[in-house]
């Protein structure tokens, strides 16, 4: 992992979002030190080392229409989990694929997806679709729509000098 | 919202120039200046379209970790344990679910550490068990959303 203090301090400083000016990165290395070349060439580098995976506006779902958002798990055997995350990963109806652990005997699925939609019943009809198109339908799953949302900000990730 | 405002929106999730004048160069290709492109997000931002204007990163990359964190809350406990988890910074997304588990929420930190320290804290406080559902695989990361 190669971040130097620099990027980490970029990172940091640029975490909480982009200033709504004509100059944003020649403020953004007043805050951190740098000059506008020196940040431009190291956003550069990072977003090309993908650390940066995207840079622009961060919607929040929920207002630009899509009410409803389903966290569909599954259980899927070990030896079939890595197939089949692919597969339901590419599939359009799904904007997050990850495996996460199983927690016995409270919670029996590995395997997540998110699915959004403008209401309940669109985002149902979606995943029963794709269960049965993608031959899934089979595997025990569950549907957990969100009831109500308390937070939503971009994580922060703070560099703190004095930790090192 | 009108079609300026969804061109904005579609556009510029993700792929911001990264240049000396970033909001002229892709105000150009949306047929704004500079200026009108700022307000217009400006004003997306106070209205609650957007969270914010800035990076989505792979924290993975660069030592950083966040965690997937499901509790069972008992309704009566729901606001109190909601301002108990909501008060830590490191809490990115907090959301009620319908299930035993009723609250879903994402710890990310800088390091390791830190999630876990925030996670035993969580405990703590609340007196609740907490489960750790952390990425074992990332099989599709999009998340673009078409206004």
């Amino acid at each position: 992992m190669d971040v130097s203090a620099r990027e980490l301090d970029l990172i940091s400083a640029l975490s909480g979002g982009l200033d709504l000016c004509a100059s944003p990165y020649a403020r953004l290395g007043t805050v951190v030190g740098m000059s506008e070349t020196e940040i431009i060439a190291s956003l550069a580098a990072l977003r090309e080392r993908g650390i940066i995976r995207r840079l622009g506006v961060i919607v929040r779902h929920h207002e630009l229409g899509y009410r409803a958002n389903a966290m569909v798990v599954w259980d899927i055997p070990d030896d079939q989990v890595g197939v089949v995350g692919r597969r339901l990963g590419q599939c359009d109806e799904v904007t997050l694929c990850y495996r996460r652990p199983r927690r016995l005997p409270d919670w029996p699925y590995n395997l997540f997806t998110m699915v959004h939609g403008k209401d309940r019943a669109a985002v149902e009809a979606a995943i029963a679709g794709m269960a049965v198109r993608e031959g899934v339908d089979h595997f025990p799953r569950q549907s957990l729509f969100s009831l109500k949302r308390f937070k939503q900000c971009g994580a922060r990730y703070q560099h703190r000098q004095a930790a090192e | 919202m009108d079609d300026t405002d969804r061109a904005i929106v579609n556009a510029l999730q993700g792929g911001f120039p990264v240049s000396e004048t970033p909001f002229a160069d892709a105000a150009q290709s949306l047929g704004l200046s500079a200026e009108q492109l700022i307000t217009r997000i400006k004003v997306l931002r106070q209205r609650g379209v957007l969270s914010r204007f800035g990076p989505m990163y792979n924290a993975d990359r660069f030592g950083g970790h966040n965690t997937l964190v499901a509790m069972e809350v008992p309704a009566e406990r729901f606001d109190e344990v909601t301002d108990i988890v909501n008060s830590f910074a490191e809490v990115a997304h907090n959301y009620q679910r319908d299930h035993r588990l009723n609250m879903w929420f994402v710890i990310a930190a800088e390091t390791r550490e830190r999630v876990a320290q925030v996670l035993t804290e969580v405990q703590d406080r609340t007196g609740l068990l907490a489960h750790d559902l952390p990425k074992l695989t990332e099989f599709h990361i999009g998340l673009k959303f078409e206004a």
